[in-house]
């Protein structure tokens, strides 16, 4: 029991950095219909760019951990959406209105540069980070088996759940939020009621890559090690995750997220952990063959 | 009615659709505070003018003045945003979104201030949209549907209202409710209403003034009683559609 809520922990800390890249993959499928391949290089690029802010604020002298945490989230933040909004400009955005796969493959190119460009800028060779929070709750004692919830736990569960929330409101609450459903749905109509479409694109590549900056300040601090290559394989799962709660559903990319990192966790943790990732990806292959809409995802019919 | 300024002047418009030529020259004026109407068949052209206004296609040749500032080539946004608002073909009622959501989407292309006064006079207008409130778009009826699209536009407060076909497939008794709202519109408010229309009878009824666009190009023009008298009309628009 111990073990498992351990397990149960440590995947939803996991889940939370896959939900937060998943929303990003989700909402620009929803609003254009295609798969931004690339926007795991941003997650990594959000990571990397982490890791230098926080190498900058040690080199200045600041002490304090949560003046530096808020500082770098701030800055990883505005860096990360600035790569985003780029990518979009250069590389999907002259394609618009091409052949369905021209963006698609643009995407692919866009993430072999980005890995390619971050591998010259910053070397091949892996990054470390000593920790920044120690210690931690223990929940339960079990046998000698001691479950632990660390700070830096709590801090990335905390920090995804406050995020989701209020982006949950923004698309649900405010004028932007509008905005962007109702080019998801109808862009000529969206256009024709006076919404700049170019612009709310544009915006759905910032807000997702702003969170996919979180996820990757998150990994910074969770695993330590960053390298240009990482955005591959949790990109992937991050995008697992969104097909998985429905490709297109915001809440749908929360909880396919959190199922694939639980999933993962619990994998690694009653079989073998070589092959979690083979579990999270036989995930996938299931859900496109036995509910292609994902969990919470419609049915593409819906206009009678 | 021509002592009004000119607000809308389309002038030898061509519009394409790939390598289809759907208008061929189209020459028209609205006046403001008038309804003008075009009727024409089914693929004459008449969704694609009210498009190529907007923007979408834009227009291959020729040039749309709107209140004397060429919009041509203008993105759809910015002229939307200059006071033309659409009711378009189709009714494109976003479906997964509740009526008042339908219709704050609406109001992006006015000022942000006064939204609940205007809110307040289309439920005046369409008592029914306001029981309807909270619910999604796509299940509303027809009739409830182009009530709001119409709403929709008239959220964005425009100084001209392009409606297309707001009769079509909607029963007779809802139909007669649609007119005479946009009579209304008219009369009360000076709203200058585009119209345009298969159902000939109501349209010329109501218009003031009256075109009929046939394969791409303008072919009859006069005030809406006059073309309604037509013997050419009758024939060609009216045989068993008084509806």
């Amino acid at each position: 029991m111990a073990y498992f809520l351990q397990q149960f922990v440590n995947g939803l800390t996991l889940g939370a950095v896959y939900g937060l890249i998943a929303i990003g993959y989700t909402m620009v499928y929803g609003i254009i219909g295609m798969i931004n391949f690339a926007h795991g290089e941003i997650y990594m690029i959000g990571a990397f760019i982490a890791m230098i802010a926080f190498a900058v604020l040690g080199v200045a002298g600041v002490a304090s951990v949560p003046m530096a945490l808020i500082v770098v989230l701030l800055l990883a933040i505005v860096f990360t959406a600035a790569y985003g909004w780029t990518v979009e400009r250069l590389a999907y955005r002259p394609l618009r209105g091409s052949f369905r796969l021209a963006p698609l493959i643009s995407a692919i190119g866009m993430s072999i540069f980005l890995q390619n460009y971050v591998q010259l800028l910053q070397g091949a060779r892996v990054k470390a980070m000593g920790p920044l929070f120690r210690g931690g709750f223990v929940l339960m004692e079990d046998e000698g088996f001691r479950v632990t919830l660390s700070y830096l736990q709590l801090f990335i569960i905390v920090l995804t759940v406050a995020l989701m929330a209020g982006f949950t409101l923004l698309i649900q609450r405010t004028a932007l939020g509008r905005a962007q459903r109702a080019c998801e749905q109808d862009q000529k109509m969206a256009a024709l009621c006076g919404i700049n479409v170019d612009r709310t694109i544009s915006l759905t590549f910032v807000l997702g890559a702003g969170l996919a900056a979180v996820a990757g300040l998150m990994s910074t601090l969770y695993y330590g090690v960053i390298d240009f290559f990482i955005g591959f394989l949790v990109g992937l799962k991050a995008f697992t995750a969104a097909v998985l709660g429905g490709i297109g559903s915001l809440p749908g990319a929360m909880l396919g997220g959190v199922l694939i990192g639980l999933i993962e966790a619990f994998w690694a943790a009653y079989f073998d952990a070589a092959y979690k990732d083979v579990a999270a990806f036989s995930i996938l292959i299931l859900v496109l063959i036995f509910r292609p809409t994902g969990l919470l995802g419609r049915p593409q019919v819906e206009k009678v | 009615m021509s002592a009004a300024p000119l607000l809308l002047s389309v002038r030898a418009v061509e519009a394409f659709y790939g390598p289809v030529r759907a208008l061929g020259g189209v020459s028209l004026d609205v006046f403001e505070g008038e309804i003008v109407t075009l009727i024409g068949a089914n693929g004459a052209g008449k969704s694609t003018l009210l498009m190529t206004i907007c923007g979408n296609p834009a227009a291959a040749a020729g040039t749309i003045l709107f209140d004397g500032a060429d919009i041509t080539a203008e993105a759809t946004h910015r002229i939307v945003r200059r006071g033309i608002a659409q009711s378009p073909e189709g009714r494109r009622i976003f479906p997964h979104m509740t009526v008042i959501e339908n219709l704050l989407i609406g109001t992006t292309a006015a000022a942000t201030d006064g939204v609940e006064d205007d809110l307040a006079r289309v439920f005046d207008l369409f008592p029914v949209l306001k029981e309807r409130t909270h619910q999604r778009g796509g299940t509303l009826s027809g009739g409830e549907q182009q009530m709001l699209a119409i709403a929709r536009a008239l959220m964005g407060r425009p100084r001209l209202l392009l409606l297309d076909e707001p009769s079509l497939g909607l029963a007779p008794i809802v139909v007669r409710r649609i007119f005479g709202v946009i009579g209304e519109l008219n009369r009360a408010q000076g709203m200058t209403i585009f119209l345009v229309e298969q159902n000939a009878y109501h349209a010329l009824a109501l218009a003031h003034r009256g075109y009929v666009l046939a394969n791409g190009e303008i072919v009859m023009q006069g005030t809406g009683a006059g073309l309604l008298a037509d013997e050419r009309i009758r024939a060609a628009y009216l045989e068993g559609g008084i509806a």
